[in-house]
Formats: C-alpha cells, sequence, structure tokens
C-alpha cells in the first residue's frame, strides 16, 4: 500500500477548495465592506474635521459651522445615562453571580429579561420613554410639582431611555468579570470570617472594577450612537446654547447626522459636514468600543 | 443587604414589563373611543383642514392610476407642505438628490406623496363617511398607508410587505456571509489571522446605525443605481443590504462561539477518520453547531425588523404595496421613527404607532423566546444526549 | 523477540517535541502485523503521544515537532509526499473518550465512507450492519439505527466508534485508553471485540490498566519519561522484565 498519493478524486479536491474559499471570500468580504465604509468616511471627512468644526455652533440652518451643541448634547447624554443605568447594571450582575442559585426560578427569569431586553428593537425603547417616562413620570412629576418641565422630552428622559436600553450591555459585561475573579479568592475571604456582604465590596468589586468599567464603556459606546431610541424623548435639531438642566432639550451627534443627510434643503451643500459629522461619531464609537475590547482581552487572559 | 440587591436586579423584569404595559397603555387610545373626537395635525403647521378635499376611493386605486403602473396613490395633495421643503429639518421629509432628476427621491409621509406622481394625482371622490366610521381593527387591516389627510389610512400592509421585504433581503445577504466568516474563523483561518479578523467583524457591531445608514445613503444608494438602472435611488435593497450590515456582525459572532463551543474531541474524531479539514467543518461542526447557528439568524432577524435608522435612510421609505426588491420600501419601524415626531399626542396616529410598536416588541419577544426556551435546550441535548 | 512476525509499523529513533520539551527520546521499535501491542506506563511518559505520532494526530497541535523515522508498511509517515488525509484513512483511531458524532447510529458508521465517493443505500446498509456486527453492538442497536448516537449507553458509544474505524476499512487500529471511561461489564465487552478484531488488524493499544495488557495483549512496550524502556511478548514481560524499572512499575512499587 501506498502512503504518498492521494485517495481523493480530483472533483471532490476541487469542491474542498471552494468551501474553504467560499467562507475567506466572506470573511474578505465583510472585512472589506467595512474598510471601505471607514476609508470613505475618512477621506470623504477627514478633511473636514478641524478644531473650529468641534468647538463652533452650527450656522445659517446647520449648514455651516461646527457641531459642539451636538459634541456636548453627547457627551451630557451618555454621562447621565452612565450615572443612571450602570449602578443599577452591576448590582444585576452581582446578584447573578454572587447571590442567586443558577438554576432558581428568579435567577433564570432575570435571566430571561436581560436577554429579552437585548432583543427588543430600540424604536420600542423610545415608545416606552414617551409612554413611561413622559407622558407617565414627567406628567406625574409635574402634576405632583406644579411644574411644566418633566412632561416633555428632555435630556433626563433621553438618559434614562438609554440607560434601560444599555442596561443589557452593562450586566453581560459585569458579569464576565465577576465570573473571571476566582472562587478561592472569594472563599479565602469568608474563611477569615468576612461576611458575604464584606467579601463582596472588599474582595469581589475591586477585582471586577475592570469589567465594571469596560461595561460602562461599552454602554456609553451603543448610547452615544443610538438615535432611534431618543428621536422622541428630547434630542433637538437645532439649539442656540447647550442644556444646563437636565429638563432642556439637547443636540446629539447621530441625530445631526440624520437631519443633515435626511432633512436638509439641499443635501448636496452639507455633504462635508455629513462626512465630518460621520467620522466624529464613528470615530468616538470606534475608540470607546476599542477601549472595551482592549480591557475585555487582557480581562480573558488573566 | 441581599433583599435590596435582589430588588434591584429585578429591574430587568420590571423593565419588561413596564415596556409592555406603557407602550400597549398608550395604543389602547385605539380602543377607547378617544380616536373619534382627536383631529390630524402635524408640527408642520400645514392646516390639514384646508386641504382639498381628496379622499379615499379604492376603485380608484385599484384600477392603475397613472401611466406609472407603481406609482404610490396620494390620497392628498398639500402644496403647504411641499412648499415648506425649504425649511430645515422639517420633519418627515426625506430628500436626496438624485442622480437623475427625473425621480426626485422626495416623500413626505405628511402627505403620502411619491415625486413621481405630484403630477398625476388623480382626483378622488369622497367615501369618507363610511370610512370614518370603521373600527380601528378594520382600518389597520386596509391596503394603504396614509395617516395624515383628511380621512386618515392606517393600513399596516404595505407596512408589513415593506418590513418582510427588507428584512427577507438583510437576511439573504447577512445570514450566509455572517455564518460563513464564522466558519473561516472558527476553522480555517490561522491564529494570528483569526485575533485579527475576529476582533475586526465584532467591531462592526459597534458601527451606530446611522452612521451605517448614512453610508448607504451617499455610497451603495448609488452604487446599486449603477448596478441595476433602478428607477429610485433609494430602494428595499439598498436598505436591505444596510440591515445586512446590522444583522452581520450578530449573526456573525454568535454562530462564531456556537461554532467554537463543539468540542474540539470532534473535529480529532473526524479527522482521525480521515476526512479533511473542509470535511469535517461542513459535515461534522457545522451541524454540531447547528441550534447555535439557527439562534444567531433568528437573532439577525429580529436586528433586521427592529431597525430604525437604517430603514428610514436607505429604504426610500415610501409604503408600497410592493414586492420588488428594486422599489422603495418602508418598515413598521422606520414608519414609528419617522412618524412619531409629527403626531398630536395622543391621537389616533399616535395610538396606531404604539400599536405597531406592541407588534415589534412581542415580535421580538418571541423570536428571544424562541431562541432562550428552545435552542439552547436543543443545544445541551445535542451535546449530553438523551 | 518477536524477529518472525512481519512488521507493520517501525519507528527509529523517533523524537517528538512539544515546542521546546522533548516528549519522545529515540523511540526504536517493530510493531507486529496483526497483533495486539500495548503500551503501558505512568501517566505523562509518553504512550499517547507515540499513539498519536502514528497517524499523525500531534500535527493538530501548533508548535509540534518529529526527528527520526516512522515507518509504516515501509514509507515513512513523515515524509513529505505523504498524505494525511489517506494516511489517516489507513490508520483507524479510538480516542480515550467515546466521541460520536451529534448524529445518527447509522450516520456516524457511513461517515468516513461517504467522505469520498457515492455509495448506494444497499451497499451502506450492509456495510453498516457488517461493522456493527464486528463490534457486537449490532443486536443491541438495530431497531434504532436513526436515532442519535448521544443516546446509546458509554460502553455502547465506544464500541460503535470501533465500529465507525473499522467502516473505512484500516489496516491499523489504534486505541488511545479506549476503556478508561467504561464500566467493567463495557470493557469486558470491548476487550473481547479487540481480541476479535486482531485477526484482521493491526491493533495498538494504549492502557494504563496493566491487567488489561496482560489479558488481551500479544506483545506489551513499556513507556516511561518518553522513552521506551522495554518492548516484548507480553507473557515474557510480564513474568520476567529484564529491565529494574519495568519490574518495579508491573509489581506496583510505583505509577
Amino acid at each position: 500500500m501506498q502512503t504518498s498519493s492521494s485517495s481523493m478524486p480530483l472533483p471532490k479536491r476541487l469542491i474542498g477548495f471552494f468551501a474553504v474559499m467560499i467562507a475567506l471570500t466572506a470573511a474578505v468580504a465583510v472585512l472589506g465592506v467595512i474598510l471601505g465604509m471607514v476609508g470613505s468616511f475618512v477621506s470623504n471627512g477627514g478633511g473636514g474635521v478641524t478644531w473650529t468644526f468641534l468647538t463652533e455652533f452650527p450656522r445659517n440652518n446647520n449648514t455651516e459651522g461646527g457641531i459642539w451643541p451636538a459634541l456636548a448634547g453627547t457627551t451630557l447624554l451618555v454621562l447621565l445615562m452612565t450615572i443612571l443605568g450602570v449602578p443599577v447594571g452591576t448590582a444585576t450582575a452581582i446578584y447573578l453571580t454572587e447571590f442567586a442559585k443558577q438554576d432558581s426560578w428568579f435567577a433564570r427569569s432575570v435571566r430571561f429579561a436581560v436577554n429579552t431586553l437585548a432583543g427588543v428593537p430600540s424604536i420600542v425603547f423610545g415608545l416606552f420613554g414617551v409612554g413611561f417616562f413622559i407622558q407617565f413620570m414627567g406628567n406625574g412629576l409635574d402634576s405632583w410639582l406644579g411644574t411644566s418641565s418633566f412632561g416633555d422630552g428632555s435630556l433626563l428622559w433621553s438618559a434614562a431611555t438609554l440607560a434601560v436600553l444599555t442596561l443589557p450591555v452593562v450586566i453581560v459585561a459585569v458579569e464576565e468579570a465577576l465570573r473571571a475573579v476566582p472562587r478561592d479568592l472569594r472563599e479565602a475571604s469568608l474563611a477569615l470570617g468576612a461576611t458575604r456582604w464584606q467579601t463582596i465590596t472588599k474582595v469581589v468589586i475591586p477585582n471586577a472594577v475592570t469589567g465594571i468599567l469596560t461595561g460602562s464603556i461599552l454602554a456609553v459606546g451603543r448610547g452615544a450612537g443610538e438615535v432611534a431610541a431618543i428621536l422622541f424623548v428630547g434630542v433637538t435639531y437645532s439649539s442656540e446654547s447647550i442644556p444646563t438642566a437636565v429638563t432642556e432639550k439637547f443636540m446629539h451627534l447621530g441625530y445631526h447626522l440624520f437631519v443633515l443627510s435626511t432633512q436638509s434643503p439641499d443635501v448636496d451643500l452639507t455633504l462635508p459636514l455629513q462626512y465630518a459629522t460621520t467620522l466624529v461619531l464613528l470615530g468616538l464609537t470606534f475608540l470607546l468600543n476599542l477601549t472595551a475590547i482592549l480591557i475585555r482581552s487582557r480581562l480573558r487572559k488573566r | 443587604m441581599e433583599w435590596s440587591i435582589r430588588l434591584v436586579a429585578s429591574a430587568s423584569i420590571v423593565v419588561i414589563f413596564l415596556i409592555l404595559l406603557f407602550v400597549m397603555r398608550e395604543a389602547a387610545t385605539l380602543f377607547v373611543g378617544k380616536s373619534a373626537t382627536t383631529t390630524q395635525a402635524t408640527s408642520t403647521g400645514a392646516p390639514t383642514a384646508d386641504l382639498a378635499p381628496e379622499s379615499y376611493n379604492p376603485d380608484a386605486e385599484a384600477a392603475p392610476a397613472s401611466t406609472e403602473p407603481d406609482v404610490y396613490n396620494p390620497e392628498a395633495q398639500d402644496p403647504a407642505a411641499a412648499g415648506s421643503q425649504g425649511e430645515p429639518g422639517a420633519p418627515g421629509q426625506f430628500i436626496y438628490a438624485s442622480k437623475n432628476p427625473k425621480y426626485p427621491e422626495i416623500y413626505n409621509p405628511d402627505t403620502g406623496l411619491l415625486p413621481t406622481d405630484i403630477d398625476e394625482v388623480v382626483e378622488e371622490t369622497a367615501s369618507a363617511d363610511t370610512l370614518a366610521e370603521q373600527s380601528v381593527l378594520s382600518k389597520l387591516g386596509g391596503d394603504a398607508w396614509q395617516p395624515v389627510g383628511e380621512i386618515p389610512k392606517f393600513g399596516v400592509k404595505p407596512l408589513l410587505i415593506g418590513t418582510f421585504k427588507t428584512t427577507s433581503i438583510a437576511i439573504l445577504i447577512g445570514a450566509p456571509l455572517g455564518i460563513l466568516a464564522a466558519l473561516y474563523v472558527a476553522f480555517f483561518a490561522r491564529r494570528r489571522v483569526r485575533e485579527i479578523v475576529k476582533p475586526a467583524i465584532e467591531l462592526l457591531a459597534g458601527f451606530p446605525s446611522v452612521v451605517i445608514g448614512f453610508f448607504c445613503l451617499v455610497t451603495v444608494a448609488s452604487y446599486i443605481q449603477d448596478v441595476t438602472g433602478a428607477p429610485y435611488r433609494l430602494n428595499a435593497i439598498v436598505g436591505g443590504i444596510g440591515l445586512a450590515l446590522a444583522v452581520i456582525p450578530i449573526v456573525f459572532s454568535i454562530a462564531e462561539d456556537a461554532l467554537s463551543a463543539v468540542p474540539k474531541t470532534l473535529r480529532e474524531a473526524s479527522l482521525a477518520l480521515g476526512s479533511t479539514e473542509w470535511q469535517t467543518a461542513y459535515r461534522v461542526m457545522l451541524p454540531a453547531a447547528a441550534p447555535g447557528v439557527f439562534a444567531a439568524v433568528l437573532l439577525g432577524i429580529g436586528r433586521a425588523f427592529g431597525e430604525t435608522m437604517i430603514a428610514i435612510m436607505a429604504t426610500g421609505n415610501a409604503p408600497l404595496s410592493s414586492f420588488s426588491p428594486l422599489e422603495p420600501a418602508r418598515t413598521v419601524a422606520a414608519t414609528i421613527g419617522s412618524e412619531m415626531g409629527e403626531v398630536v399626542w395622543g391621537s389616533e396616529h399616535y395610538g396606531v404607532l404604539f400599536f405597531m410598536g406592541v407588534m415589534l416588541f412581542v415580535f421580538s419577544f418571541g423570536l428571544n423566546a424562541i431562541t432562550e426556551l428552545y435552542v439552547k435546550k436543543r443545544l445541551i441535548k445535542k451535546f449530553q444526549g438523551q | 523477540m518477536a524477529k518472525d512476525l512481519p512488521l507493520k509499523i517501525e519507528t527509529h529513533d523517533f523524537s517528538f517535541f512539544y515546542g521546546a520539551k522533548q516528549a519522545l527520546h529515540n523511540i526504536t521499535i517493530g510493531i507486529p502485523e496483526r497483533r495486539v501491542t500495548a503500551f503501558i506506563g505512568p501517566s505523562g511518559c509518553g504512550k499517547s503521544t507515540f499513539l498519536r505520532s502514528i497517524n499523525r494526530m500531534n500535527d493538530l497541535i501548533d508548535g509540534t515537532r518529529v526527528d527520526g523515522h516512522m515507518v509504516v508498511d515501509g514509507a515513512d509517515v513523515y515524509s513529505k509526499d505523504v498524505d494525511v488525509v489517506t494516511l489517516r484513512r489507513r490508520i483507524g483511531m479510538v480516542f480515550q473518550k467515546s466521541i460520536p458524532f451529534p448524529k445518527s447510529i447509522y450516520e456516524n458508521i457511513t461517515y468516513g465512507l461517504t467522505l469520498n465517493e457515492r455509495r448506494s443505500k444497499s451497499d451502506l446498509d450492509s456495510i453498516v450492519e457488517s461493522c456493527l456486527r464486528r463490534a457486537a453492538l449490532w443486536d443491541e442497536v438495530k431497531d434504532r439505527l436513526h436515532n442519535s448516537a448521544l443516546g446509546l449507553s458509554g460502553g455502547q458509544q465506544q464500541r460503535l466508534c470501533i465500529a465507525r474505524a473499522v467502516a473505512i476499512n484500516p489496516d491499523i487500529l489504534l486505541m488511545d485508553e479506549p476503556c478508561s471511561a467504561l464500566d467493567p461489564i463495557s470493557t469486558g465487552k470491548v476487550e473481547e471485540l479487540i481480541t476479535e478484531l486482531k485477526d484482521t488488524y493491526t491493533i495498538v493499544l494504549v492502557t494504563h490498566n496493566m491487567q488489561q495488557a496482560a489479558r488481551v495483549s500479544d506483545f506489551t512496550g513499556f513507556f516511561l519519561m518518553g522513552s521506551l524502556i522495554e518492548f516484548d511478548r507480553t507473557r515474557t514481560l510480564f513474568t520476567s522484565p529484564s529491565k529494574k524499572e519495568t519490574e518495579d512499575y508491573i509489581t506496583g512499587r510505583f505509577g
């Protein structure tokens, strides 16, 4: 018997070649589109991203000038969102990893809810923002406090909507970090006579800080780019000033791009602005995601 | 301490109920008779009462209304709104300078007007009274979506067709690409290559959907029009490609997880039987990961039909009852996204939009329940026997 | 020793490296055709690594390297023009854990057969039956051939894996501790099967169980720290080992 000649007939070898090539082609195609997209934004928008573009107000019905209020509005929005959402997400993750019996009815329900929440279309969160935050909470607060500032779209309600939307992102990231904390560490702490709560605050959370950070960054990345959910809960296409109160409306990079590219009278005129805005928005989310990915991969190696 | 953290942890469950409750509550205005008292008005300030009394005529729509067989049948011609196109940010207008001046890409949902038929509006005779008295549900079952006008029409059929059309295109493009790329990364790529390709594709998941929508609007649309010669620059294919870009990273990362989770021993066993790497990948590993790959496609579908910004920006956003991929489409999500900002809160139109929100929620909930309860069990069963 | 028997597998100064770490040291051995050869030794001694070198399964691990010669049927397995796939089709392998594919019993058997050629249904049916009969599994599974193989017991799964390996009609069967995860009754059945199969196949068996080696094998090799300490007829090796290390091991002084 020979070992050297192949038993595989030529047609089969061809099929094998194509089977690998088609998978390779798919991967290359996806990468190509990503590179093409980024390349087009960089080459068309790169020149437009200047210091004045970042720091000026838009002028002349958004057809000239910069994106400062949109940049500032987005930043304020994600900061407020983080303050509202990350503690809840972290607490949920702590509950799921540290307290819950993994197959208990309650833990399974929470998990199911988190996964469901991750799959709900963002536009539904937008409707939820209108129905719950503005109509129910806002109007409720107004009639209770005798004010008239809560019953309308605002920075606060947009941030709250996004906090709900990004909740699963935070929970999943923090949970992963908490699971990476070795069991021995917990047991060592408990064996020294620490209570469960002391173990969590003194041992588990300090070890999971990077995870909480990753979760927050990912959430911020998601929130910064999310437009559909805030369309009717407080974003505005033009603003004379940076919001100074949480009940004010605000400008947002993503919405700004949306308005410029679809709703302005002469879209071609503002095309350079659109590209520059896209580049800023993409650069922002890209940086955030990249940071999170790097932190995460370091965490996984540990 | 434990009970308080348990309370916070239940937030996710509470939110699910709150979403259902409060989105439904707003939709409920439809069914409690409040709708009869509200009038339709838009924030553009176009006084609808001043409109020419043009109303829906089923006969007129059934017959070809104009020389263009696929023309969207306008219900109201609103010169005021048409004139207001000059206002920046006038809501609901989606304008894009077309390469082909014959078909300026203007669709104004306030008037239900497509550019091609501006000059070809057919005068319709009234059947207003009968329509106004129709029940909400039979209105939703209608054939046309023209929410603004003297007799608003809330037929969701064109929207469902549009959603179906764009979602199908997105999945037909996105699922094979995502799965094959996952197969490549999981089994064929060398480790160096894998460590670059995988995060690169996953980075696409972080692209804001407005950015993808913008890319489709300015780049993909021109390219597709050059290739296909489609009359409308923005159409279901362009939208479908945009949605596919949103679907690919989801399908990719879930499928890749599922493929990598197949025990390495299976690969060894297959190779030991004298099969090649590709035979092992396609005949053993892929079938073994099938439930996970199926879940990836389901979640991809969920992403595609619920995606709003890409659908608004790249599909042409016209509620046509056409299955042609080269014609514009309007999805349910895009309808909510583009009209919610202009409705009178509490009006019938408002209720209908919320009702569609409930539809989206229920559908995504169902998809998720299938993946959670069925697919994961299948996956576990597959590797543990019984 | 077995100079009178034709040799199926021969190695000369065969060494194996995981990166910088040498796992096998200059192994020289001749494994006779149509006999059962067992390798024993403490865990980590290299016996499995040696087994997996025969059909080049170690190629799958990054950063491995071999030195010396591994000759099967007179041809060097590691020479450049060898097609690994063809090689593996001639050398069947059964693993420590039974690894049925998540497919039906029937599909598990036919998997290797249909990789490169089409075969008629009746052809496949008869091969499936004969392989399952050879593996002494036919009577237990004949009514549920199209059920998932994962529904079988551990012992049945392992016999299915043997049937699957036999189906592609190899000359050599490599068995890597095939009974270590099985209960005594299943082990007995697999051992019985090995004895029956040795008329047709050259069987190389790695086991941590000396009684098993004594029961089923004709020849036994003792590995220690990556070296082949002693290789002889099983009876000779167990009754009058020539090396001190072998004696220490089989009398239970270590390992």
